[in-house]
């Protein structure tokens, strides 16, 4: 009953025989050990498990690990790279767009997302972009400012 | 020793620096309870009751227990000696229900535990509970507190019918004289619905236990390390001194991580039996079922005013919604409403009466702001509809009632002193970020060409820095602990258990000015019993008020041994400690805080009666509450054809005493209003008549998005407490308090037009759209 998956995560080959019920959300943290990314509701509708699978930010508590096969997947623990934050990262923590830090995770891949989508964003898009992620710390106002900061990062 | 040492003169206190908690959480690398991986762990899942009311007729664990990969089962027959849920709250004849860690023959809300399964992973958990076959003889409920204080109602508990809980009163002045002579009297009915915590991490327990030590090592989301080692020790019958418990990273409390639950006494219970670590996480489903709910009221107001707007009382009462059992506090949390509910207001003639209700729900207990904000909404509902009935502008009769900055410390009706306040100037800092004047010109051209535009008022107190001991269920003092290493790097322990607030910073930013070093010199622990010495934690805004006051006083202990090691270091009789360094103004020689830390623990030579070295240790008892207040004003648009409200500008100027870092309060108003927001405008718990919780997910819960957020304009006045050297107040519940009633307001002044007096929260687009089309719900 269970089936084998290979799949590349932050740059690293993963394989692994799991049941195809296994969340891909609980592949991550307990079989390939990486618990950044993390579960508030098991229901896509709050966005602290967002990681990014071959390019598109999805939430992994919907999708099965054997989904995951063949796929490239970036969390949020491969983002910084030779200890140098990403710079949306940078930009949460200079504008304190965390308060617990448990959306946080997802909150950044998130905001990564639109910012590849978008260079530029105005407020309303950055606020439209970030309607899957629930925060309850922060009111989101420091949130759209870290998005500001790292857009405006991204183009110096 | 150097002669000449440039000394520290730049002071972090007021800055806006980044968290030092930060790089852990952005980069995914912290540790909440769930990342904990541990070998030979195991994982538990609680089986629930679906029903709201039921007697059990029995209960067979037999299939889950054949389910491969089960390791144990247990039902309310195995923990029937196991212990109560504790409620910490005491008042005089009050009823508490006896509250097992399983139900025994009789089931009370939805989400009431009937049985654990411990499983070698989560899945298999799952399915085994699944597999439990529970017999259920399903009875009424009733779930509405003023419907289960009728005759005939359900009763939740069979041994008291009346589900009353307990009543409470309190008077002060002479209500009835003012109301004999009132010119207006106003009253009304408000509601404070019942709302859902919702932290972003849901509860979660590693419970570890070592037979061959006696140990348990309970990791555990919560507020408040150290009271659920005291609760769970005393309740398992284990030695206090036997029992660690951890709050790692925690995600987000609320209030709603205050209580000491049945999962943490179960978790420990069973760990102690099968003697492997075991694993419990909530789920989001059971975090809206079973983890307590906030708020509840249903509000009674009258309240007594002269003609030219004078307040000259209050009558009170409260039906409270406690649920089923008494969580920690729940009790206790509208006692805090009777407290402040003259709000800013000089009267000294209130009634107040309370009646607590047992319905078929999980309990009420602190949420963010805990009894204030019910208290905050109804008076500031009222002085509303008292202003609109003499024909005054909202600002004008709240300028009128308000004390004089020359009355404080001000005692209130309710036995309070108010420790310091000016609390005209932040309505007056807020009317004029608003061009008020303006704002209501405009108001009236809107009106005139038959748009809906409302300007709302809110002017709030609250009550914070809990608080003195007498007033707390379990001590209101805070500890800290100061520890210069050999190497002259600061730690600090500190009593309190931050999950978002920032304390790390900035106690290390007092610490920093303090002792004259470099901030990255100073690191805080907190929320571990073993590491730090006992504390009470975070709640009540009171980690910085006294968390943070009790920091300073052991800098300050500490300061008076480091001085006896600079004068012996210089020797000399007479030096000054400023800058990170003692000197000797008549020779002008220095020795720095690293060179005396050295000195001490080497211990080559000692000042004369000192030890070796440099700790110190400070248990704060702190006075008095503090009492914050602000402004905060709201303009809404209503669209007629919708009932859609937009907000188009939120202004809060609050004064939280002096501001530490202005950037985490910044944060804690803006999350703060979020949480205002969401109740004025979203969320609701809203359980059914037959007691099944129907917004229990996040789909049927409407929390505040990204999207749906206003931008929030801050501005503070500062006006320092006296009741602690640092003059700090808390800031952690303003914007939920300040939130809710400004919000009200502007809507109720939108549709003032219409004849339109009072809405009930939450304001949902239904609402409105039948209030302005005239339809009946």
């Amino acid at each position: 009953m269970s089936q084998s998956i290979n799949l590349t995560i932050n740059g690293v080959p993963y394989s692994h025989t799991v049941e195809p019920r296994l969340l891909l959300i609980h592949y991550l943290r307990e079989i390939a050990g990486l618990t950044g990314p993390h579960i508030g509701c098991e229901t896509s509708l709050c966005g602290a498990c967002t990681v990014e699978v071959n390019g598109k930010a999805i939430k992994s508590c919907t999708m099965f690990a054997v989904q995951a096969d063949g796929t490239k997947i970036v969390t949020i623990e491969g983002l910084a790279s030779d200890g140098k934050l990403h710079k949306v990262q940078e930009a949460f923590w200079n504008e304190h767009g965390l308060q617990c830090g448990f959306c946080t995770p997802g909150m950044i891949m998130a905001s990564k997302q639109i910012l590849d989508r978008n260079p530029e964003p105005t407020e309303e898009e950055i606020r439209k972009g970030l309607e899957g992620n629930i925060c309850r710390c922060t009111g989101y106002q420091h949130i759209v400012n870290a998005v500001k900061a790292a857009a405006k990062a991204g183009r110096a | 020793m150097a002669t000449t040492t440039k000394t520290k003169t730049e002071t972090l206190v007021g800055k806006r620096i980044r968290r030092r908690e930060d790089p852990r959480l952005i980069t995914g690398t912290a540790t909440y309870v769930d990342d904990i991986k541990m070998p030979g762990m195991v994982y538990a899942t609680v089986l629930r009751s679906p029903h709201a009311a039921a007697n059990i007729r029995s209960i067979d664990i037999s299939k889950a227990l054949a389910t491969k990969g089960v390791i144990a089962a247990f039902t309310g027959k195995d923990t029937e000696n196991a212990g109560m849920v504790p409620c910490g709250a005491a008042l005089p004849g009050l009823r508490v229900p006896p509250h097992h860690l399983l139900a025994m023959d009789r089931v009370y809300f939805v989400g009431h535990p009937v049985a654990v399964v411990v499983a070698a992973d989560r899945y298999i958990a799952r399915d085994a509970a699944e597999a439990i076959e529970v017999d259920y003889d399903v009875r009424p409920a009733v779930a509405d507190p003023e419907k289960a204080l009728e005759p005939g109602a359900p009763a939740v508990h069979p041994q008291w019918p009346d589900n009353t809980a307990f009543t409470f009163h309190q008077e002060g002045g002479e209500v009835d004289k003012a109301f004999a002579e009132a010119d207006v009297i106003v009253k009304q009915r408000i509601t404070s619905q019942r709302l859902v915590p919702n932290a972003m991490e849901t509860r979660g327990v590693v419970a570890d236990f070592r037979p061959a030590e006696r140990f348990l090592t309970l990791y555990t989301s919560t507020q408040a390390p150290h009271l659920v080692r005291s609760l769970v020790a005393q309740i398992l019958s284990l030695e206090e001194n036997r029992l660690r418990v951890v709050a790692p990273e925690v995600g987000g409390g609320f209030g709603s991580k205050i209580d000491t639950y049945a999962e943490e006494i179960l978790m420990s219970w069973v760990a102690m039996r099968v003697h492997k670590p075991i694993k419990w996480i909530e789920s989001r489903r059971e975090n809206f079922t079973c983890t307590i709910h906030g708020r509840g009221h249903a509000d009674f107001y009258e309240i007594a005013a002269k003609r030219d707007g004078e307040i000259t009382g209050i009558k009170l009462k409260i039906i409270q919604d406690l649920g089923s059992f008494l969580s920690l506090l729940t009790p206790a949390i509208p006692t805090l409403s009777v407290l402040m509910m003259p709000g800013l207001y000089k009267t000294k003639n209130i009634r107040a009466d309370i009646v607590g209700a047992f319905t078929n729900c999980v309990a009420t207990d602190a949420y963010r702001g805990a009894g204030r904000p019910e208290a905050t909404h109804g008076i500031e509902r009222m002085v509303d509809m008292v202003a609109s009935e003499l024909k005054m502008d909202p600002a004008e009769i709240r300028l009128k009632n308000f004390p004089e900055p020359s009355e404080f410390p001000f005692p209130t009706a309710t036995g309070l002193v108010y420790d310091s306040g000016d609390y005209a100037a932040p309505l007056r800092k807020a009317m004029e970020l608003a061009d008020y004047t303006k704002l209501r010109r405009e108001q009236k051209e809107a009106r005139d060409q038959g748009k809906l535009m409302g300007i709302g008022l809110c002017t709030y107190g609250e009550i914070c820095a809990m608080g003195p001991s007498p007033a707390t269920p379990a001590g209101g003092w805070e500890s800290a602990q100061v520890k210069i290493e050999p190497s002259g790097k600061i730690t600090i322990m500190t009593g309190i258990s931050p999950h978002g607030q920032g304390e790390e910073t900035t106690f290390a930013q007092i610490t920093a000015d303090e002792m004259g070093v470099d901030i990255d010199d100073v690191l805080v622990f907190h929320g571990d019993t073993s590491l730090v010495q006992y504390g009470i934690g975070t709640f009540g805004s009171r980690s910085t008020a006294v968390g943070g006051t009790a920091v300073y006083f052991a800098l300050q202990n500490l300061k008076t041994k480091i001085k006896q090691f600079g004068a012996m270091l210089l020797e000399s009789e007479d030096v000054e400690f400023a800058g990170g360094q003692c000197i000797d103004h008549k020779t002008g020689k220095t020795v720095s805080l690293k060179e005396i830390a050295f000195a001490a623990y080497r211990a080559l030579k000692l000042p004369p009666g000192a030890e070796p070295g440099l700790v110190a240790t400070s248990f704060w008892e702190p006075p008095n509450f503090t009492f914050p207040f602000g402004a905060h004003l709201v303009v809404t648009e209503v669209d007629r054809d919708t009932g859609a409200i937009s907000i188009r500008r939120y202004i809060a100027v609050d004064d939280c005493g002096k501001i530490l870092n202005p950037l985490l309060v910044d944060g804690q108003v803006h999350g703060g209003v979020a949480q205002g927001l969401g109740q004025a405008l979203w969320e609701q718990a809203v359980y059914d008549d037959n007691g099944q919780l129907v917004t229990g997910e996040f789909m049927d819960y409407v929390m505040p998005r990204a999207h749906m957020m206003p931008w929030i304009e801050t501005a503070s006045t500062v006006t320092p407490t006296p009741v602690n050297p640092l003059g700090v107040k808390g800031v952690g519940e303003a914007g939920t308090i300040g939130a809710s009633p400004a919000v009200v307001n502007s809507v109720v002044d939108a549709l003032a037009p219409l004849g339109v007096r009072h809405i009930d929260m939450p304001m949902t687009p239904e609402k409105i759209w039948r209030l302005v089309s005239g339809r009946a719900a």
